[in-house]
């Protein structure tokens, strides 16, 4: 039999996991188009905040989640106004983000603090769930976690087998030859960007509705950026910034369970462990991909004018 | 060439805190200025809550004598300077700095302005003129909960999620511990560590993994206690809360806990502003105050219970139980206190162990 501390860390990875995901997944799509958006931390908390707003107004939360998905979509537009119509550092309208979602979050969320809303409960599939081992860690979740396993494949999918992922790899790539063959740049970026923010909005929204159900100013502490990162790490593939998210919920998990049952590890030295994964297996990722050359989209961060 | 910095600017400086413009007092009786500076949001239902709540408190209860301002999320840098300097610019002579890194920004404003006096929550002073720290022995009230809890508990094991291991936290800790094995020597407290005041995705997840690990109570030393009360209430345990009084929040699983009350001290320190009769030190308050108490208690709580916890308060209160008195010993088996003897502030405020019951790793050596 499995050990139930390993299944409750795992279970936990996947759990602790998904919010980042979600911002990750779309952060993918959106980078692959060629725009850089580190305003995810400030999406992530307007999704927050939409969601569980709306979800305690109407009490549902499949509305909650669909209000998040608008209102980080609304930020991603403009992102997208800010870096594709007016070519501005792309840098620099993700920072103006993560502060003005920051502040539109904290002013709207005031009057969601400690509000009890209709979360999603866990629900085990029949048969998957049954399956030991594997079926508790993964197959015993609320329906956003099984969002994402559904979402991921669909995005890789969408990315490499459809005209629109190629679309958007190749104005990420190269804008002007995109261009040449006909693909409208803007279109591809505006669509990438506002779908990736929306997609961090809902990470956002699992946060606040599913995860710690209840808003609290700010309560993405770093998640944002952690997303950021993974992408990186992932090298803009879905399936890896899956597997990079689980790791990253995996050391939290891992760390908070630890001192649970009493190990005497220093916690901050625990603290650490997260982050300190990320940057090892970023690290080996990179040296990776000097060799193997499959790093980032080659306009990445680029503005694009279409008429010079 | 399209300029970028057109709307970066736009954005940025719509959030610019807009200082609240005071009118200029035309009658002789100026009203006292006082300001309060919180590091988190004054809505998180916890620490920045009930200054927020005292401070409003404050203003009804003098609303002739006084002129208020809080300017909440203040970091504990010298931006916390920034914002005091911002106050007395405005006319502050009075300024509460609630967190407990704001205090070294305090001692150099304080420093600059010797006309405007400062009251710092929590820390210690040495040797200032126009500085006293303030703060209520909130351990009291942790130590009655933690028998409560010590009563309630089934299985045993009770989940305690802190932010850092300082003394302040270390304090609530041990008197918890402390108080649930006075009435059951079986307790383990489990501390889980989440190394931010404000978290609360972790906070879940450590509420989570405690549960899992057969916690049936769990309580909590952070910034908001409300995102561990709600876990705890959703997966059918009790809670003890810290800070405010969650009762409502947790209808099932409330046990009791602490919650301030700074109002009346709030009116009691503008009074010695403006009476010329403040003087510097540490201020420490206990149960008896009434600006730490024990929260009501949930519906789960037996009668018999609520009355034994009753009794154990005023014990307290009347000095007939001194929590950390002596015979004290920390968890390695050291003796801290001999019998008899009684905790000194600088021992409480200095603590850096933990006691017997206490499980999980602490790095304050």
């Amino acid at each position: 039999m499995a050990d139930p501390f390993i299944v409750a860390v795992l279970a936990g990875a996947v759990r602790s996991g998904t919010a980042v995901l979600y911002a990750a997944a779309g952060e993918v799509i959106t980078e692959r188009s060629g725009i850089i958006n580190l305003g995810l931390e400030g999406i992530m908390l307007v999704g927050a905040v939409s969601g569980i707003a709306i979800a305690s107004i109407t009490g549902s939360p499949f509305i909650g989640i669909s209000a998040a998905f608008v209102g980080g979509g609304l930020l991603g537009l403009v992102h997208a106004i800010l870096s594709i119509r007016f070519q501005a550092n792309q840098i620099a309208s993700g920072i103006v983000l993560t502060i003005l979602g920051g502040g539109l979050s904290a002013f709207f969320g005031i009057a969601y603090v400690g509000k009890q809303i209709n979360s999603f409960s866990a629900v085990k599939i029949p048969f998957l769930g049954d399956i030991p081992f594997i079926g508790s860690i993964f197959f015993n979740h609320d329906i956003m976690v099984y969002g994402t396993y559904i979402l991921i494949p669909l995005l890789a999918f969408l990315l490499y087998k459809t005209k629109l992922g190629l679309a958007i790899r190749a104005v990420g790539e190269d804008p002007d030859s995109a261009s040449a063959a006909g693909i409208r740049v803007s279109h591809v970026r505006y669509f990438a960007t506002i779908f990736g923010a929306a997609l961090a909005g809902m990470g956002g929204a699992y946060l606040s509705l599913v995860y710690a159900q209840g808003w609290i100013e700010n309560m993405t502490a770093g998640r944002g950026l952690i997303a950021v990162g993974l992408v990186l790490f992932a090298g803009w593939d879905p399936l890896k910034a899956m597997f990079g998210a689980y790791l990253f919920g995996g050391a939290q998990s891992l760390e908070l369970r630890l001192q649970a049952i009493g190990t005497d590890i220093s916690p901050y030295i625990l603290g650490m462990i997260p982050y300190l994964l990320i940057i090892i297996v970023f690290t080996i990722g990179t040296i990776r991909q000097r060799k193997v050359n499959t790093g980032s989209p080659t306009a990445l961060g680029l503005p694009y004018n279409p008429n010079k | 060439m399209k300029n970028i910095f057109l709307p970066i600017v736009a954005a940025i400086s719509l959030f610019v805190i807009m200082p609240p413009v005071s009118q200029a007092a035309t009658d002789n009786k100026v009203p006292l200025k006082v300001g309060f500076i919180t590091v988190g949001p004054k809505t998180d239902w916890g620490y920045n809550y009930a200054h927020e709540q005292g401070r409003i408190y404050m203003q009804s209860h003098m609303p002739k004598q006084i002129e208020t301002e809080i300017v909440e999320n203040v970091p504990e840098s010298a931006e916390a300077e920034r914002v005091m300097e911002k106050m007395i610019a405005r006319g502050a002579r009075l300024i509460f700095s609630t967190s407990y890194g704001h205090y070294e920004p305090a001692l150099r404003v304080a420093a600059r302005h010797p006309d405007v006096v400062f009251e710092q929550c929590g820390r210690v002073e040495k040797d200032t003129k126009n500085l006293a720290t303030y703060f209520a022995k909130q351990y009291q009230p942790m130590y009655v909960s933690g028998m409560v809890s010590g009563k309630m508990t089934k299985t045993n094991n009770i989940g305690f999620i802190a932010a850092h291991p300082v003394p302040q936290v270390l304090q609530n800790v041990n008197a918890f511990t402390l108080g649930a094995r006075s009435v059951n020597d079986k307790v383990k407290v489990h501390v889980v560590w989440t190394n931010s005041w404000s978290d609360p995705p972790k906070e879940a997840e450590a509420a989570k993994g405690l549960i899992d690990t057969g916690c049936d109570i769990l309580t909590m030393h952070l910034d908001s206690p409300i995102t561990v009360v709600q876990t705890a209430e959703k997966n059918g345990i009790y809670s003890v809360g810290y800070h405010t009084d969650l009762n409502k929040f947790a209808p099932k699983g409330w046990l009791t806990g602490e919650a301030w009350d700074w109002g009346p001290l709030y009116v009691k320190i503008a009074n010695t502003v403006i009476n010329h009769s403040f003087k510097p030190g540490n201020y420490r308050y206990a149960m008896n105050d009434g600006y730490t108490k024990l929260s009501s208690f949930g519906k789960v709580v037996p009668k018999s219970v609520q009355q034994e916890a009753l009794a154990l308060e005023k014990k307290i209160e009347k000095g007939e139980y001194v929590v950390f008195q002596g015979p004290l010993k920390d968890r390695n088996g050291k003796q801290l206190l001999a019998a008899g003897q009684k905790p000194t502030l600088d021992f409480i405020e200095s603590m850096n162990w933990v006691v017997p019951g206490v499980e999980g790793s602490l790095t304050a050596k």
